[in-house]
């Protein structure tokens, strides 16, 4: 019993300080990537290659001046950041980076929690993410924050649909919620090959989730500043930041756990699971980074109209041909 | 649309794998064209004297009046330029200076030349303005510094006109950076 919390709660703080390393380098490798697709050089100055980039952005936020607007609400601007962080690392607690390993005649299986309705779970904690940016741009009493926030509530609850409907199919295949059963099921054959259209689904829709470009119309910075997040400062403009961070790199593991046979590869699958885990994750991140260096913002009528006229009926479509696959091929 | 969506994909990425265009400027410096026009430098002959004979004619010519000369005689005891004069004030604004290069094409003896210093900025308006010393090149070696204790040398040390177009041994490079230049 108490070794099983144990267990616990070393996993627990083993996957958070590799998310918050993780946010650290993403946005690293975000603004290397971005700047050599641009023909620039990126950050270089802060250690070699510039790889101590992040933490010295780290102590410059911790040091900033941390701001409150006048007639903001004090309480839910104070919660909004964390209401946003929380729900982006909750989702990894389901998901299995590895085969299950043997320490000291124990079987641990790399994941915090295999409950059954994982993927329920995840849905229901990304859904979460959407107060932390209404309340964010409710309560900053500004206007491009509002603007913002509205533009991410209408945005996030109209690709969660789509996103909930392109993982039914791998539901019908896989016949379980639990995410290792999922990438139990993947193990010859990833679902990306049988699920074409609901791959394709999950990645527009997880773009859109995580308010990436070409969805980042709750930030856009052209229109709103910096939409919901105008008026953070310090750390809790930092806190922002990780949630979106973090909710690229949960998609992109929900995204090799759903469609890319989660931690299995080519060889040494059950030793090396976490390793090909981390490089799936890896090039999703990158393809993030690289469809935000080439693909202009959309236009919000569009945004919405491609949710619900394209992406939907999409998503019943996939549902239907795999049903239909489901009982021919028996 | 989807065709166009894949071929912006291929254009960054093709462009991530090229060498960035930034120069890191104060480690690495661009190289300028030959025939740049950055800060003056007054030249000496070989013997060290200096080769401006105080005309002030590049005072003249200056179209934003940048330069100041005070011209002083010559003599066998203190003797700084071939000529019967010299610049005993050579002083040149920079901050007034547009770099346009009618003062070496007015300079009867190639005394002046619009050289390769661009870094050219200072905390105050007083220290652009540059004084004799600070624009002259070097005594070369073999020479002395002036004044220097001599006759009047014969006119045909006097320097063949135009010698500093001689400095354009090729082609500029024709607006494409072709090599960086490490800094010294």
């Amino acid at each position: 019993m108490w070794i099983d919390l144990l267990i616990a709660i070393i996993k627990s703080v083993v996957i958070i300080a590799l998310l918050l390393i993780g946010f650290a380098y993403m946005t690293y490798i975000e603004r290397k990537v971005v700047a050599h697709m641009q023909s620039r050089i990126g950050p270089n100055r802060a250690g070699p290659l510039g790889l101590l980039q992040p933490l010295a952005d780290g102590i410059k936020l911790l040091f900033k001046e941390d701001i409150v607007p006048a007639r903001a609400d004090r309480v839910v601007y104070w919660l909004a950041p964390t209401l946003s962080v929380v729900p982006a690392i909750i989702t990894f607690a389901v998901i299995p980076i590895g085969a299950p390993i043997t320490l000291f005649g124990r079987t641990i299986p790399l994941q915090l929690a295999d409950i059954n309705v994982a993927l329920l779970y995840v849905l229901a904690a990304s859904s979460l993410a959407v107060y932390g940016v209404v309340l964010a741009g409710w309560s900053s009493n500004n206007k491009f924050s509002l603007l913002g926030g509205l533009r991410a509530s209408a945005q996030l609850i109209s690709y969660e649909l789509a996103l909930g409907l392109s993982v039914i199919g791998v539901v019908m295949l896989a016949g379980s919620l639990s995410l290792a059963d999922i990438v139990a099921a993947q193990r010859s054959l990833p679902y990306i090959v049988l699920q074409p259209i609901g791959f394709l689904i999950f990645g527009i829709c997880a773009v859109a989730e995580t308010k990436r470009a070409p969805f980042d119309l709750p930030e856009a910075e052209q229109e709103l500043v910096a939409g919901f997040h105008t008026e953070y400062s310090g750390m809790k403009f930092t806190l922002f930041y990780m949630a979106e961070y973090i909710a690229m790199i949960t998609m992109s593991a929900m995204t090799v756990t759903l469609f890319l046979g989660g931690w299995h590869g080519p060889f040494l699958s059950e030793l090396l699971g976490p390793v090909w885990f981390s490089l799936k994750v890896l090039f999703l991140l990158f393809v993030f980074v690289w469809i935000r260096a080439s693909w202009p913002r959309v236009r919000y009528d569009r945004l919405m109209g491609f949710g619900w006229k394209v992406l939907l009926p999409l998503g019943l479509l996939n549902v239907f041909l795999t049903a239909v696959g489901i009982v021919l091929m028996g | 649309m989807i065709k166009e969506l894949i071929e912006g994909l291929g254009v960054t990425l093709k462009w991530m794998f090229r060498d960035p265009v930034t120069i890191q400027y104060p480690e690495v410096k661009r190289t300028v064209h030959e025939r740049f026009r950055g800060r003056h430098v007054l030249h000496r002959h070989d013997s060290g004297l200096e080769r401006c004979i105080g005309c002030a004619l590049c005072a003249a010519a200056c179209p934003s009046q940048a330069i100041y000369v005070v011209p002083a005689e010559n003599s066998n005891e203190a003797r700084y330029s071939p000529g019967e004069r010299y610049a005993q004030v050579y002083e040149i604004n920079l901050l007034r200076c547009i770099f346009c290069g009618f003062c070496e094409e007015a300079c009867p003896v190639d005394a002046i030349t619009l050289e390769h210093d661009y870094e050219l900025s200072s905390y105050d308006r007083r220290s652009m303005i540059y004084t004799k010393d600070m624009l002259i090149e070097p005594v070369p070696a073999g020479g002395a510094d002036t004044p220097q204790h001599r006759y009047a040398p014969p006119p045909q040390e006097m320097p063949s006109p135009s010698y500093h177009r001689g400095r354009v041994e090729s082609p500029p490079p024709g607006g494409v950076i072709t090599s960086w230049v490490e800094r010294e």
